[in-house]
């Protein structure tokens, strides 16, 4: 097991080197630079440009460039930021951790809503009750976050019971930590409930097809004849195989739910990476950009290993060594 | 899978001369499967109509794309009407408003004209699929009157003409990225799954590394590299290519899965037997065998495209003013004091879930159809 992580963690480093050659090439496609605009301010003199120009080591050959990024990324140090004249590192640190708590709320939610609504739905397949979960579960995946997202910040709007977007209210450092803790969880409701709605819709539809997948399976057949109740049957016997899949849907599930939530935070004004990342790339904050990329994915690289991870745990069936 | 299942022949058990065995095509088994999928069919017929209002948009659009009313901006939905207080009309009507609050925004009919809605009439010049000339269009109402039946936007455009003339693109755009997607996947899957070994391993690291990224992250970033200063067309075009070069590396692992099972089959042995080359077997042999797939794979990967693309315009880096597609034209509604004045600014958002519900529930009818696994009788 061990030795499967650790071949697992020594392939992820070409793939690692491979994810910030591409975002270091993409970053350098773009036209214009941070820079550029500093260079059309007629009070800042060519050269402070040129000393900045150097500072950045944007004056150095590309391939340079990458190996000073990459040396300093191996340390956690991420560059520094034009547009907000910090550390990277610094910069990304709480949105990071914003971007994650609201990822992992909202897939927990995720999992307790859909598991049981999947199990219910697959034992009555094609009753009235299925027909309408699954339209609403087709509705659900298909929505995009910022179109649900619109909506509630509307509904908000409206019956002003939810605060409109961001993650903590003005007065909040002249709260109590209950109250901080209180504050933070009621901005948290509108963006999680819009995540956990794709998420339940994407996991519900799983966990129903591979129950019903499961219940054609002999063993149950087998379980059924010799006269255990139906309870026993679904809750011991096949709920506990059909979620098995599930697990690796977790991986990719997440890369959905990192995606939908860039630009979920955008719309909703909430504090994370993928709010960043877009301000980023509209300023052109080159090492911003870049750190929000490798992360976004080193994220996902890490999540779907986790899952691989967790497969094994819970299935024997599956060997890695 | 198999190509020797043409058809099932349900062969009479006694001689009897007049009983005649049924035969089927593959087709007409997943016609018949996907009938019985009344969701599938349901989504199916919403894509036509989508499709439909897609072709005919110049002539189903009262206003056309650039028309501007700027005395009119964030009107409200004008909904033709058959009684007012002069009585009541077998012929809908719309009256006349005029602003009468900036500030809130509000209309109100002053002058109590009627303009009764009229078919086929003549309105802004345009060509029919490009190229023959007319001017007739389904409905509308006489001058001052205006018809805007979901309300209009910040500079007073029609909000359901422009709605129309947006699904041009938001609708095209998962097409024309398969057209991309496809070879380029088919023919890298292809080759990784047949080879096998070292170059599949090396082909499978280099497409996984475009996997790892989050979606919408590198939507964002590629398009930022896009040209500005450029036409409408083109960049639809370069929006197309950057959601293919997002999609092929899915694409092509789903092939290359199936490739590398097809390949032990017994049928690629005997083509190699016969001395055809590697990518002969590839292209004329094996690739035909994931057509079913391929189907369902691009069906489902459409709404993909859609979502993507219309995010990437609501955020402001994808198809750009005056352009219109179902993402550029939410754009308007994001900002939250506009949006709680004219909730109608949402419109396109809800044509997004429609066309991707649509595919969605179409795609899995299909899955369900081809996939002779699935199929119930």
């Amino acid at each position: 097991m061990l030795r499967h992580i650790a071949g697992r963690l020594l392939n992820l480093i070409p793939m690692l080197l491979g994810i910030t050659v591409v975002s270091f090439v993409i970053i350098q496609l773009s036209p214009g630079d941070f820079l550029a605009e500093m260079r059309l301010n007629p009070i800042v003199s060519q050269a402070t440009v040129d000393q900045m120009r150097a500072n950045f080591g944007l004056d150095q050959p590309l391939h340079i460039q990458y190996l000073r990024w990459l040396w300093n990324a191996a340390r956690l140090e991420f560059g520094y930021s034009f547009a907000f004249q910090v550390p990277v590192t610094w910069l990304i640190g709480s949105r990071f951790l914003n971007s994650l708590l609201l990822g992992v709320i909202s897939f927990t939610v995720a999992w307790l809503v859909a598991i049981p609504i999947g199990i219910y739905t697959a034992r009555r397949q094609y009753t009235w009750v299925d027909n309408t979960v699954s339209l609403w579960a087709y509705v659900g995946i298909s929505t995009p976050t910022f179109f649900s997202g619109l909506f509630l910040l509307y509904l908000a709007f409206k019956t002003g019971w939810f605060p409109i977007g961001g993650l903590t209210s003005i007065d909040y450092e002249f709260l109590p930590w209950w109250g901080k803790l209180l504050d933070k969880a009621h901005h948290l409701i509108l963006p999680g409930v819009v995540l956990s709605i794709l998420g339940v819709a994407g996991l519900m539809r799983q966990m129903r097809a591979s129950l019903l997948e499961v219940l054609r399976q002999d063993y149950v057949r087998t379980a059924r004849s010799k006269g255990l109740a139906e309870r026993v049957v679904v809750n011991r016997h096949a709920v506990r195989n059909a979620i098995n899949p599930l697990i690796t849907i977790f991986g990719f599930g997440l890369g959905g739910l990192w995606g939908g939530a860039a630009i979920l935070e955008t719309v909703m004004g909430y504090p994370g990476i993928g709010k960043l990342l877009l301000d980023a790339t509209i300023q052109k904050d080159l090492y911003v950009v870049m750190a929000a990329l490798v992360i976004g994915s080193v994220t996902l690289v890490i999540g779907n290993l986790i899952a691989d991870v967790m497969l094994v745990v819970s299935d024997p069936r599956i060997r890695y060594d | 899978m198999a190509r020797e299942a043409v058809g099932t022949i349900e062969a009479p058990k006694t001689v009897d001369t007049s009983a005649r065995a049924e035969i089927r095509t593959p087709a007409q088994l997943a016609w018949r499967q996907l009938r019985k999928h009344r969701f599938a069919l349901a989504g199916g017929a919403v894509l036509v109509i989508l499709y439909l209002m897609a072709i005919f948009a110049e002539f189903l659009a009262p206003y056309s794309l650039d028309f501007a009313d700027r005395n009119k901006f964030f009107h409200p939905p004008i909904v033709p009407q058959f009684y007012d207080a002069q009585g009541f009309s077998l012929r809908p009507f719309v009256h006349e408003t005029t602003l009468v609050d900036p500030g809130l925004r509000r209309y109100e009919a002053t002058s109590g004209r009627r303009h009764y809605v009229r078919w086929f009439v003549r309105g802004e010049p345009y060509r029919i699929f490009g190229i023959i000339p007319s001017s007739v269009h389904l409905f509308g109402v006489d001058e001052p009157g205006r018809i805007f039946l979901l309300g209009t936007d910040q500079s007073g455009r029609d909000l359901f003409s422009r709605i129309l003339y947006g699904s041009r693109i938001s609708l095209t755009i998962g097409i024309y990225a398969s057209l991309v997607t496809i070879p380029i996947g088919l023919i890298y899957g292809g080759i990784a799954g047949f080879y096998g070994g070292r170059v599949d391993n090396v082909m499978m690291r280099m497409s996984e590394i475009i996997i790892a990224f989050p979606e919408f992250y590198l939507l964002l970033t590629l398009s930022a590299v896009l040209p500005t200063a450029v036409g409408c067309t083109t960049r639809f075009y370069l929006i197309v290519l950057i959601v293919s070069f997002i999609g092929w590396a899915g694409f092509s692992r789903i092939i290359r899965g199936i490739v590398l099972s097809l390949k032990e089959q017994e049928y690629v042995l005997a083509a190699k037997a016969s001395g055809l080359s590697d990518l002969r077997i590839i292209w004329r042999h094996i690739i035909p065998q994931t057509s079913s797939f391929v189907i369902v794979v691009v069906t489902l990967g459409i709404p993909g495209a859609i979502l993507g693309e219309s995010g990437l315009s609501f955020v402001g880096f994808g198809v750009r003013e005056p352009c219109a597609s179902w993402g550029n034209l939410l754009t308007s509604a994001s900002n939250l004091p506009t949006l709680s004045l004219s909730p109608w600014l949402m419109a396109p958002g809800l044509f997004i879930v429609a066309a991707v519900v649509a595919f969605n529930l179409f795609g899995d009818g299909l899955r369900d159809a081809l996939d002779p696994r699935h199929r119930t009788g």
